[in-house]
């Protein structure tokens, strides 16, 4: 049979799709379990995630939950740090943490066989972990190293910059890492009491994601988990609870003479990810520049070749949520790539509303491929924990096709006048004064103000 | 114990493409995955970059459909992309089962018919784009030319390793539309490739598709094979500065290419070098002596030729002649005594796992339909994930110690300090400053 190339092939049905089960327990000490029956390999994965990521370090204390999450694999016990790696070693384990705005995320694979060890040596280390001096001392050297290294880096000084430039003095205005000042000035005592306050059951979600039944899955997390001792605890510092207050730069650049491109940031504080309109805006950011099939990274890269790509997304919190642009563009055509994404941010407010192929395109391309997210004990194990960490049910991922498919046109302009707004969007460039500075003049914004790569 | 397998079926279509199918039907997705036998190494002297800028034409039209590669598929719900490398170019899809017949459809007209949607003004854009990624991804980079500067180090002028896979920027401005065309006829036909399906499909079924949609392309002669040697017959040592805050040291020897004897065996003497705190530099030069800020070893077997790469950052205010003094020790530790049998056993635990964690994922880079690929391309056999596994679990101490100083050799390497500008001085002693490309 010949093929017919005058038209593509339709595309048929969406197959049905259906999310694991997920299970409830809470232990005798209050922490939360949540189990899912992985049936695919042989592998399992722990996700521990505790309240209080980088918006609970104290002002002045910057990189202290990122430090303490650091300290906890540098010795349990009998084990000392590199017992603890040779531990993690001998049952293949993929040991890794996160320390995100409202949360600090630990994860934990390992092979099916190994699930009771990892899961033993994973509760050693996050309960009972040595925090011992001469480890504190190495660590924090390293990662004070790592920030003076992160200044030969153009995307992490404009992240840093920008973070800055959105919340100010807000704690979520910095990057997990911390600032030179702050690291210096920390010792061990407080890492010791953020642990103490931090690491308590009734702050912490377990997720198991492994090849095994859930009454199996919860007598593992039992026999790990349970000897995890009870604490009441007061909530401490909530950074969503704090409303950032609204500053007024509107252009700054961090000078780097010589960069062989502009690093760009385009954006401004938007909304929290517990907004009933999180499916409007999903699709309204795929058609403005949240896929390679958007219109900024079409305009930037495909049709004037400024940019290796452009894109657009919310980096979500539970707290008040950036939506930006990220790119990094040819030194000469800066001006004229941010006139164009501030003039795209504008179009989408109604002077050209999606068209109803962008409507289909950015929906099917956010419902349709959905389930490849969900291939690994990982992926899994991490979705499960995002249920908890932003208050959603367990039917989320069946409900999540249906609502996005339901979002139309005018939801998705009235979006984008709520929450995507060029008058309000600062705009940062880590780039080569000297070069662009008279064309970026001609953006109306004033002269930019100039930063330093941090200090 | 679990042990980790890779089935398929495999048929090669008149026309001389290979087809490789795999089942998993755990998820309601299915794998398409393209590689064309074709890199960076097919280039020469002054014509460097094609492959990859040839990757980006793939991406923008075909007779059949004459727009942009991303929208049909994206609107069907797929993930995609590709990549280029110095041996092989890849395309891959993951796509809703119900979009299969979709992928194929564009795979099999970018294969058969792209020339007839070449354009000057496509050609010249990606040109652009290729360009801002070579900016972005090496020039802006800290120590972004170190690699190059490698490579060209280790392989002489007209070896095929010789410049990078991203090419010179006057090469890629000095491309013509014509030669694109031609780079196409050689390389790009049902002969010269490997296409894997895996997923949420039957073999019988994903046979027919793919003999409805490749079946009829026509079938085009075998490129020519490259071949090269590369040898080093001393230690080479270089300095380029850059615009980082602290001095790095690189060094590189050559090693055997992919699934050669001793391959394995230097994967697991890279792993017992610095992979994790317990590994051996790692906790000598980071964890004990606090002189170097990380430290990491690679095995990088390629086609022709592999090459093993230690590289380590120093500590501010340390040197890389104290750094490299005590890599020296510990290298030479090794080559006498070879490792100890914990270490054997941390190696083969570790990279058990990391076969078995491969074995996750059905499409994208690395995936299942990717290894397959791997296996047929390199080994003309896609089964040969068993045989890949073993080569690890039957390695031994002699075997690993043997490896390492065959390999090893201090007068035999290239050694590169990257160092802050205007600080040359802090480079290892008599070390030549080099440009790249």
């Amino acid at each position: 049979m010949r093929v017919d190339r005058s038209r593509l092939p339709d595309v048929g049905p969406d197959p049905a799709f259906a999310f694991p089960s997920i299970a409830r327990h809470t232990l005798g000490n209050g922490l939360d379990v949540r189990t899912v029956e992985h049936q695919t390999v042989p592998v399992v994965t722990f996700v521990v995630q505790v309240e209080g990521g980088l918006g609970a370090d104290p002002a002045g204390a910057e990189g202290l939950a990122a430090l303490t999450a650091d300290m906890v694999d540098e010795g349990t016990g009998t084990l000392g740090a590199l017992e603890v790696a040779e531990s993690l070693a001998a049952i293949g384990g993929d040991y890794d943490v996160d320390v995100g705005p409202d949360v600090t995320v630990f994860t934990l694979t390992t092979l099916g066989r190994f699930a009771e060890r990892g899961a033993t040596l994973l509760a050693d280390l996050l309960v009972r972990p040595s925090l011992r001096d001469a480890d504190f001392d190495r660590v924090r050297r390293l990662r004070l190293d790592r920030l003076r290294q992160l200044k030969d880096l153009p995307p992490a000084l404009a992240e840093r910059a920008f973070l800055r430039l959105l919340y100010g003095d807000h704690p979520y205005g910095h990057l997990a890492i911390g600032t030179e000042s702050a690291l210096t000035g920390l010792q061990l005592d407080r890492v010791v009491a953020c642990h103490a306050r931090t690491f308590v059951p009734s702050r912490a979600t377990l997720v198991i994601a492994g090849p095994m039944a859930h009454a199996r899955l919860r007598t593992v997390a039992e026999n790990a988990f349970s000897r995890w001792p009870e604490h009441a605890r007061s909530g401490g510092l909530q950074a969503a609870a704090i409303e950032p207050i609204s500053l007024p730069t509107r252009l700054a650049m961090v000078p780097r003479e010589g960069a062989a491109q502009s690093e760009l940031r385009i954006g401004h504080l938007s909304v929290r990810r517990n907004t009933p309109d999180y499916p409007s805006l999903l699709v309204m950011n795929a058609v403005l520049g949240g896929q390679f099939v958007s219109r900024i990274n079409l305009r930037l890269r495909e049709e004037k070749g400024y940019t290796y790509g452009a894109r657009t997304g919310f980096a979500w919190r539970r707290g008040m949520s950036p939506f930006s642009l990220q790119a990094s563009v040819r030194t000469t055509a800066t001006a004229d790539a941010i006139r164009d994404v501030l003039a795209e941010f504008e179009a989408l407010r109604g002077s050209r509303p999606p068209s109803d192929d962008e409507m289909a395109l950015a929906k099917a391309s956010l419902t349709r491929g959905y389930p490849r997210n969900f291939e690994t004990s990982q992926q899994v194990a991490r979705a499960v924990a995002q249920l908890a960490l932003y208050g959603l049910p367990d039917t989320y991922f069946e409900t999540f096709i249906p609502e996005v498919n339901a979002v139309q046109t005018a939801d998705v302009v009235r979006a984008a006048k709520h929450y995507v707004d060029p008058a309000r969007a600062a705009t940062l460039i880590v780039g080569d004064h000297a070069v662009i500075r008279d064309s970026l003049d001609t953006l109306g914004l004033g002269a930019p103000e100039l930063l330093s790569p941090g200090p | 114990m679990e042990y980790a397998t890779l089935p398929f079926i495999k048929q090669t279509l008149a026309n001389a493409l290979d087809v490789i199918v795999h089942e998993d039907h755990h998820i309601p997705i299915v794998a398409v995955n393209i590689w064309y036998h074709v890199g960076s190494k097919d280039e020469q002297p002054g014509r460097t970059g094609f492959a990859h800028l040839f990757e980006h034409l793939m991406f923008e039209g075909s007779e059949h459909h004459n727009s942009g590669f991303f929208p049909p598929l994206q609107q069907a719900g797929a993930l995609l992309n590709g990549s280029t490398n110095t041996d092989r170019t890849n395309y891959w899809e993951v796509v809703p089962t119900s979009a299969l017949d979709r992928a194929l459809w564009m795979e099999s007209d970018r294969m058969g018919y792209l020339l007839p949607a070449l354009t000057q003004d496509r050609f010249e854009t990606q040109r652009d784009v290729v360009l801002n990624e070579r900016r972005q991804n090496y020039e802006n980079r800290p120590y972004g030319f170190a690699m190059m500067a490698m490579t060209a180090a280790l392989f002489p002028e007209d070896h095929p390793y010789h410049w990078p896979t991203i090419g010179s920027p006057d090469d890629i401005r000095a491309m013509r539309l014509e030669e694109v065309r031609d780079f196409f006829r050689t390389y790009y036909h049902p002969g010269n490739a490997s296409l894997t399906l895996a997923g949420d499909i039957d073999p019988a079924r994903a046979l027919e598709l793919v003999e409805r949609y490749f079946g009829d392309l026509p079938a085009g002669p075998k490129p020519q094979s490259v071949r090269a040697v590369a040898a080093l017959d001393r230690e080479r040592r270089l300095l380029l500065e850059d615009r980082v805050e602290l001095p790095r040291v690189y060094m590189a020897w050559h090693s055997p290419r992919i699934f050669a004897d001793g391959d394995a065996e230097m994967d697991l003497l890279a792993d017992l070098l610095a992979n994790g705190k317990t590994s051996r530099l790692y906790r000598t030069l980071v964890f004990e002596r606090r002189v170097a800020l990380d430290v990491s070893a690679a095995q990088s077997s390629r086609e022709l030729a592999g090459f093993f790469l230690l590289v380590a950052t120093a500590a501010p205010g340390q040197s890389l002649t104290e750094i490299c003094a005590v890599i020296d020790v510990e290298l030479q530790r090794l080559a006498e005594a070879g490792p100890s049998e914990a270490e054997m056993e941390r190696a083969r635990a570790q990279t058990e796992a990391q076969f078995m964690y491969r074995l996750q994922t059905i499409g994208g880079f690395g995936g299942k339909s990717d290894q397959l690929n791997a296996y047929n391309v390199f080994r003309g056999d896609p089964g040969f994930f068993a045989t890949d596994l073993a080569r690890y679990r039957d390695a031994t101490r002699d075997g690993v110690g043997a490896a390492a100083r065959r390999t090893l050799t201090r007068d035999r390497r290239v050694v590169l300090s990257v160092v802050p500008r205007g600080q040359a001085p802090l480079a290892l002693p008599g070390s030549d400053q080099v440009s790249v490309f």
